[in-house]
């Protein structure tokens, strides 16, 4: 190659003298673009880097060993489990509602797509820790719920402080204010999925629910999951609101145990941690989610993680399988 | 009138607009069993509207369109005509298949899952059996090595082959090609085509949309030509192609004549 390279140039240079190239180009081995702002950069942030971990080990105020002793204690445990459990299922309620409440809006029948939108003008308008205090004391509005005839006689009733339990109220609460925003977020995804899709199932004789769940749905997923990760996070932390109605959370319980003992810095820094390494296995959880549901999606489209690794590290090289 | 001479797809007075726009006019056309009619026309005449009307992709807003003697989209009962529900128009376009433009494969789903979705999920036929006859079918379409692939791997010939494929899965008594080809790049035409003149040549009923006068030409068994939402000329092949009588046939046709050639 580069004695061909050297030896061509002597002899065309003469004729390729108008054009002004006197060999061909291969730019195979051009010489990377330079970024010295960047190295620059690089080293200013690794001195701020440098100075905040300095701060964090040395500044005696932030109680590393207050941190470590109540981390993994019982009740910061119980409070976690609530949080957890309280984000899951408010979650799911607001995952089923969102979907259903995303295809009544996209219905046919004015009166889904009216009752739909009402419904998602009403939830997501009114604060979530006011609809959580709401169900809190639905008693004190009304004392009893019953079942029976309209306007005639009941055929059986509960007492409405025995049935709704600050459990059931906080899922209440956040689970019916989530579906609002999550309708909006499927109702998104479901709108960007191509027209043609629809059509070439119904073509074929699919029902429209058939449609939605096999066809169009899990197209839209890949522009479901990445807001809804937000929400899932978003969530997460939405719980901190059940305090109100007397659910000792993780935050709750933090907040506590320092107003027993005055270690709030530490103790804030305990519930944070945690929070940070629920949201980080979050994180994790969601890419493979996205993954599953980008296959397909691309001529290369990753399979299997390694793969996913391997194209983030050398983007320029992707396989292109000519058809034959 | 007995079975053999009762066209299979017979649509009358066929009228659709959309907002102020008619884009029928009033469309009339019987298609026979086993019959390839193919409607040429340009762009705006209503053949692919036409088509979609067939099987109920688009409300008429006047006439009729029958598929194998039962109204389409309709139904009549105690005199007067009613609307089906959803349900039961999905029921009729089970034996019409139809082949679009664009492919409409369903992108999440590998070749094999496109094909066998529909059978296995609404005609509940086991899977076993359905997968046997989608390789069968990906066999006659060329495709037997890309059961496994997803549509983007996948060249737009054989995409489109592969929507072929699925619509034949559901064993349709009636198939509908939307331009089939304009899609593609022109190197590719030509797969799509002889998939095409296969199926003719196994008897299927096909109406087709094209601009591919060769193949209308070839295989044709009727040629009908659209302008304006109306069918301004139906004959045979050598009739509409070459010897059309209505000046707009033949000024849309003069386009597609290479220069210095004959019309016969």
């Amino acid at each position: 190659m580069s004695t061909v390279a050297q030896k061509a140039p002597a002899t065309r240079a003469a004729d390729d003298r108008v054009a002004g190239v006197a060999e061909p180009v291969d730019v195979a081995h051009a010489v990377p673009q330079r970024h010295p702002l960047q190295w620059v950069a690089t080293v200013v942030v690794a001195v701020l880097a440098a100075q905040l971990i300095h701060m964090l080990v040395t500044n005696p105020n932030f109680e590393w060993d207050v941190v470590l002793r109540y981390f993994n204690t019982e009740s910061i445990g119980r409070g976690l489990w609530t949080t957890l459990k309280l984000t899951v299922i408010a979650m799911a309620v607001g995952i089923v509602l969102g979907v259903l409440l995303a295809v009544c809006r996209l219905s046919t029948n004015w009166l889904l797509r009216s009752l739909a939108a009402l419904y998602i003008w009403f939830f997501r308008g009114v604060p979530a820790l006011v609809q959580l205090i709401f169900w809190f004391n639905l008693s004190a509005l009304m004392p009893r719920v019953s079942i029976g005839i309209p306007f005639g006689p009941e055929f059986t009733h509960w007492e409405t402080n025995a049935l709704i339990t600050p459990l059931l109220a906080a899922i209440l609460g956040l689970g019916l204010n989530e579906g609002a925003y999550m309708a909006e977020i499927v109702r998104g995804g479901l709108m960007s999925v191509d027209q043609g899709q629809t059509e070439a199932a119904q073509a074929l004789g699919m029902s429209r629910t058939r449609t939605l769940f096999r066809v169009v749905l899990p197209q839209a997923m890949r522009f479901i999951v990445p807001p809804t990760g937000s929400q899932v996070i978003n969530m997460l932390k939405a719980t901190s609101l059940v305090s109100v109605i007397a659910l000792s959370d993780l935050l709750y319980t933090v907040q506590s145990i320092y107003n027993r003992t005055f270690q709030t810095i530490p103790l804030l820094l305990v519930a944070c941690v945690w929070y940070l390494v629920i949201t980080s296995i979050l994180y994790v959880g969601q890419s493979f989610i996205e993954r599953h549901y980008a296959r397909g999606s691309n001529r290369n489209a990753p399979t299997r993680y390694r793969d996913v690794l391997k194209i983030r590290r050398k983007p320029a090289v992707a396989r292109v399988e000519v058809p034959s | 009138m007995t079975a053999a001479d009762q066209p299979l797809m017979s649509a009358r007075g066929v009228r659709k607009h959309f907002g102020p726009l008619e884009v029928l006019k009033g469309v009339d056309l019987d298609v026979h069993p086993g019959e390839v009619v193919v409607i040429l026309g340009p762009s705006g005449s209503g053949k692919s509207t036409f088509l979609r009307c067939v099987n109920h992709l688009e409300r008429i807003d006047g006439g009729s369109v029958t598929v194998d003697g039962e109204l389409v989209g309709y139904e009549q009962r105690g005199g007067r005509i009613h609307r089906l529900p959803e349900r039961r128009i999905a029921r009729t376009r089970r034996q019409i298949g139809m082949v679009f433009q664009h492919f409409n494969l369903f992108p999440h789903l590998t070749v094999l899952g496109n094909i066998i979705e529909a059978p296995v999920g609404v005609l509940r036929e086991p899977r076993a059996k359905v997968t046997e006859r989608a390789r069968v079918l990906l066999d006659k379409v060329g495709l037997a090595d890309k059961a496994d692939s997803f549509p983007r791997q996948l060249s737009g010939g054989q995409q489109q082959r592969v929507a072929i494929a699925r619509a034949l899965a559901m064993r349709p008594k009636l198939m509908l090609f939307d331009e089939p080809t304009s899609a593609l790049d022109p190197e590719l035409v030509g797969e799509v085509l002889a998939t095409m003149r296969d199926l003719a040549a196994d008897g299927l009923t096909m109406i087709v949309v094209t601009h591919e006068i060769s193949f209308a030409r070839e295989v044709a068994d009727r040629v009908v030509f659209m302008d304006g939402g109306t069918i301004v000329e139906s004959g045979t092949p050598a009739e509409v192609l070459d010897r059309p009588t209505n000046p707009r046939t033949r000024a849309f046709l003069s386009r597609f004549l290479p220069a210095g050639q004959p019309a016969a």
